[in-house]
């Protein structure tokens, strides 16, 4: 019996041993197939799985990093310029604007809001661009579409988009950016932006209402191109004209955007059909798109991999012409024509402790820093520049960062009847805790040091952000030696004492004031922070009352305008001004307007510059009035300004050297990764180590006989 | 036994309503259809029209049990309760509020979760039974006293710990597999090795340390010490006879684990990748897709009555002294 489970064993352990050794060639821990390896192929990551593919309803930083590289919109950021810039991606030329009166005669520039009735945007797209390969264009030899009239059983047969064998393609049209625009009023697609839209493509909540109405009498799918849209009209077969019923320049940044991208009918017809959607066949999960690459694998429970399409027309690396980054010129690249990397594998990693490890590994190719590994990575210099550390110098690793075009804030409700309101006693309180609010220490302790304190609503890189000593809020902070200084608290005790609460006593009750601050809360860590900001708060002696709740409750509460001080953020749309400016417009009040004013600001001075200075193009004229805007706001502290998050990524030395591009989602066709120093590298820093195999087979065969022996030992001692 | 089989099943399907009942009331206790709307149609922008077709295309504008607007036995199939309740019993689970069909999700996600939870529970029974009987064996000696150790050690470590310092000491440190990810076919075999390793080792202590206590209770009665006198070999008195009587208490805690293997482990599934069933529910919770939470718990508590029905005929099939549904 002995001999029988030791030889068992020891054949099991063999075969485990060289199986592994011999099947792969190359290191044992690699997470993906070693054929992959020597590949242009371009590993990275994704944390949560997208919900959306379909440009229409996609809205969300996770979707984008997919749609952005399959799906083309008429515009695009330039990837080197900086500020950033729109350029044409599917145009032959930026798009060209006319207003017109209310008789519908063109106005000529310069024109005053009030007589334009409407705005006119005419697009011209370049020839000979395609659509990936997709069964829903595959056509037989009579040249009807293969798969438009299918059964459920030959849907079934197919059972997955592989199992249509036949694929077709066709040219990109301007019906087809028309037909995606009317499907952001299809009552079954919820697209996000239909409410926001309807303000202003002329037509589109007609349009909306139509196709409502159409829906309440059948459940059939409903064939767009037999509902007109008035706002959104073919010219020729590369022409196509949106418009608008009001001036809205930056309707120009929307075009950059998924929404604004080519969907074919065709698209709608083939994933229409019954049963179509019985095995989650529909363009949420298998998109259509004419960009550079296509998903070849959607498994969003595992990974997503998008593949180079064929039919794309290519594309230059785009030159700065005068223009220079920070980092200098374009990389020189021997292959100029876009993109560059073959095929992009995304895996799902849920948590940051595998991903961390599989990027020092080199089996990432890029990677965000991982909280428990910042100290392994970064360290600060003596004039508090991050650095890399020497340990990831060493292998070739580099560090990016960028601040994102974003604010983190704490927002007082101006509803509120002690810390809102625009009177001199409120407005005081504010100001005084905009000084006690160390931001830099939050930084430091919360953020690891990545983030740029904010200095009032606009961060940097967008037009109108000022730096240097023009651009500090005096409110807050002093200019001084160069740089700006957060000023002393007793400044802020003072401005207390003169808001009425003396040593933070409120003169009501005789006891310290009491402010609620409404967060999330979402862990360990917002435990912290809440002790911190009470801390904070108690340094001009007031009480701070934190009343973390679920993320539904929070959203009701401040849309209600039940909460006092609360936390919140803001992500750019698009790189103006506006987008941030209008968070603090008056008719957009949350509580009263439903909008995205969830301090619920309003200043007549203020809303009345915001009319100027959404429709002026940048220049000095509107830098004027954008500084007029942010002093007011200083002033009345509606906000604890917070700060802009920076985004600290680490790349392996076999990628090319890129300076990040916030704004821009359709940035992988640009890169470029060395496989074979990626094999090179990979293969030095994973060698196995094959003592410790047999160290262990050898010490479980003694376990066992020893076991084994004692037991047959014990046995003979108990019996008879 | 048919008049036990079906009384049986008679008891089960209350309890199925009462679970999704509970389910229905706890999820709306925390989320509105209008968080939902929102949370789906994401924050910016939507307009209060969004938020309402969101809802009357997803159903979500009904009442919750009672619809005054309808006349008859409509009052009540004309709820959010009934609709999505009464499919859940035909097994058409229909559409997450996502829009991905949930049975196709499930067919796809509970293969991987297989592929770790069938591995591990076999081999924890094939090291943890031999291992139990050991012990056993030699109670009282150094072995028995540090196994013993061990166990309680194992027992005590939080489950997490394991997979981390497993992570970090067989792929990170030496290098021998994969940290995490997953495969078709047999190129899954390198990725599953170490969470199956991670977790056998992780379920080894307290499956072990029950089984001793099981087999010393056996290993003590007089039937052992006769067969011993009859001169059988230690491992017939051991596997033929001690092992057999000892099933009823193992057959518990096998049975029990069942729902957990087709449901899949959120800790293991997440920190290995691996595609499975575990963190389906927890997403859906974040996501505040009613729909998956509904039928995930709906399952949950369906195969764990099933695991109950298969205790007692397990019983039955183990021990003839027990009859199902006689006296």
């Amino acid at each position: 019996m002995l001999r029988r489970v030791l030889a068992l064993c020891g054949v099991l352990l063999s075969a485990l041993f060289c199986g592994s050794s011999g099947a792969n060639g190359g290191p044992w821990n690699a997470p993906y197939p070693l054929s992959d390896r020597g590949r242009s192929v371009l590993f990275s990551t994704f944390q949560t799985s997208p919900r959306h593919l379909d440009p229409v309803s996609s809205y969300s930083e996770n979707e984008a990093i997919f749609t952005g590289q399959i799906y083309e919109p008429p515009l695009q950021y330039h990837y080197l310029k900086r500020p950033y810039a729109l350029v044409p991606l599917t145009l032959q030329a930026m798009p060209e604007v006319d207003y017109r009166d209310a008789t519908g005669r063109r106005l000529e520039e310069p024109v005053t809001e009030q007589a334009v009735a409407s705005v006119i945007y005419r697009l011209r797209l370049r020839p000979g661009i395609r659509y990936a390969p997709h069964p829903a264009l595959a056509r037989d030899r009579a040249g009807r579409y293969r798969y438009h009239a299918l059964t459920k059983n030959e849907i079934a047969e197919a059972d997955t988009l592989a199992g249509f064998s036949a694929t077709g393609t066709r040219e990109l049209v301007a019906a087809d950016y028309v037909h995606q625009i009317k499907r952001l009023a299809h009552p079954d697609l919820h697209s996000p932006i239909l409410g926001f839209m309807e303000r202003y493509i002329e037509g589109l909540d007609a349009l909306a209402r139509t196709l409502r109405e159409e829906r309440s009498h059948s459940t059939d799918p409903l064939d767009l191109r037999a509902f007109p849209l008035v706002g959104a009209r073919v010219i020729d077969r590369y022409t196509f004209e949106i418009v608008l019923k009001e001036r809205y320049p930056q309707f120009l940044y929307w075009l950059a955007m998924p929404f604004f991208a080519p969907v074919p009918w065709e698209a709608d017809s083939f994933y229409g059909q019954p049963g179509m959607a019985d095995r989650n066949l529909n363009l949420d999960w298998h998109p259509l798109g004419t960009g550079p690459y296509m998903l070849a694998e959607n498994n969003p429970n595992r990974r997503m991999v998008l593949v180079r399409n064929p039919e794309f027309r290519g594309e230059n690396y785009p030159s700065l012409e005068a223009q220079t980054t920070k980092r200098g010129p374009a990389p020189p690249s021997a292959e100029p024509r876009l993109p560059r990397i073959d095929e992009i594998h995304f895996m799902l990693e849920k948590e940051e402790i595998p991903e961390w490890n599989k990027f020092l590994q080199g089996y990432y190719d890029t990677s965000p820093i991982a909280p428990d590994g910042f100290e392994q990575a970064i360290r600060f210099d003596a004039q508090g520049k991050p650095e890399i550390t020497p340990e990831m110098r060493a292998k070739g690793i580099r560090l990016s960062v960028a601040t994102r075009m974003s604010i983190s804030y704490v927002g007082f409700n101006m509803l509120d009847p002690v810390v809102g309101g625009r009177g001199r006693r409120a407005r005081l309180l504010r100001q005084a805790l905009a000084i006690a609010v160390d931001t830099e220490e939050l930084i430091s302790i919360f953020g690891n040091g990545r983030g740029v304190p904010a200095q009032g609503p606009l961060p940097p890189g967008i037009f109108g952000h000022r730096t240097g000593e023009s651009g500090i809020n005096p409110v807050v902070y002093r200019w001084q030696d160069g740089r700006a200084l957060r000023r002393p608290l007793e400044e802020a005790q003072m401005l207390l004492a003169e808001a009425g609460y003396p040593d933070g006593i409120d003169p009501a009750t005789g006891k310290s004031l009491v402010l609620h601050l409404d967060a999330t809360s979402s862990g360990p860590d917002t435990k912290a922070l809440f002790g911190w900001y009470r801390k904070q708060f108690a340094r001009l002696g007031i009480d701070l009352v934190v009343r973390s709740t679920d993320y539904n409750r929070f959203q009701e509460k401040v849309q209600q305008g039940e909460a006092q001080i609360f936390t919140w953020g803001w992500n750019a749309d698009y790189p103006d001004p506006e987008n941030f400016l209008f968070l603090l417009y008056g008719p957009h009040g949350k509580t009263r307007h439903l909008g995205e004013n969830a301090a619920n600001y309003a200043n007549p001075g203020f809303d009345a510059l915001f009319h100027r200075m959404r429709t002026l193009p940048n220049g000095p004229a509107r830098q004027k009035v954008i500084d007029e805007m942010v002093s007011l706001v200083r002033l009345d502290s509606p906000w604890l300004w917070g700060f802009h998050p920076q985004a600290y990524a680490l790349e392996h030395a076999w990628m090319d050297a890129a300076e990040p591009n916030l704004m821009a989602r359709n940035t992988l066709k640009y890169r470029q990764i060395d496989p074979s120093l990626r094999v090179k590298l990979q293969a030095r820093w994973n060698e196995p180590v094959r003592a410790v195999v047999w160290g262990v087979a050898i010490g479980v065969l003694v376990l066992m006989a020893v076991v084994v022996w004692r037991v047959r030992q014990r046995a003979r001692a108990v019996a008879p | 036994m048919t008049a036990w089989f079906v009384r049986r099943l008679g008891y089960f399907l209350p309890i199925l309503l009462g679970v999704n009942l509970l389910t229905f009331a706890l999820f709306f206790v925390v989320n509105s259809p209008d968080d939902m709307a929102r949370r789906h149609l994401g924050e910016r922008h939507v307009s209060p029209a969004a938020v309402s077709d969101w809802k009357r295309a997803h159903g979500y504008d009904r009442p919750a049990f009672l619809n005054p607007a309808q006349n008859g036995l409509a009052m009540v199939t004309d709820t959010l309760f009934f609709a999505g309740s009464s499919r859940l019993f035909s097994f058409n689970f229909g559409r997450s509020d996502g829009g991905r069909h949930i049975g196709w999700d499930i067919r796809q996600r509970i293969w991987p979760s297989l592929a770790i939870a069938l591995p591990v529970l076999i081999l924890e029974l094939l090291i943890a039974v031999p291992l139990g009987l050991a012990v056993a064996l030699l109670r009282g000696s150094a072995f028995d006293r540090g196994l013993t150790l061990l166990c309680v050690a194992a027992m005590a470590i939080s489950s997490l710990f394991f997979i981390i310092a497993g992570q970090f000491l067989f792929a990170r440190m030496l290098r021998l597999m994969p940290i995490s990810g997953f495969a078709e076919g047999w190129d899954a075999l390198r990725f599953l090795l170490l969470p199956v390793v991670v977790q056998v080792l992780a379920g080894l202590g307290a499956r072990v340390r029950w089984n001793r206590t099981v087999f010393l209770e056996e290993t003590s009665r007089e039937y052992v010490r006769t067969a011993r006198a009859k001169g059988l070999s230690e491992a017939r008195v051991l596997f033929r006879h001690v092992l057999p009587n000892a099933a009823l208490p193992l057959i518990t805690t096998i049975v029990v684990t069942l729902p957990g293997l087709f449901l899949g482990s959120l800790i293991t599934e997440s920190f290995f990748a691996i595609p499975g069933l575990g963190s389906y529910t927890i997403d859906a919770i974040q996501n505040q897709d009613f729909a998956i939470v509904r039928t995930m718990v709906f399952l949950g508590s369906l195969l764990y009555i099933l695991g109950l029905l298969l205790t007692d005929l397990a019983y039955a099939w183990a021990d003839p002294r027990i009859r199902l549904g006689g006296n």
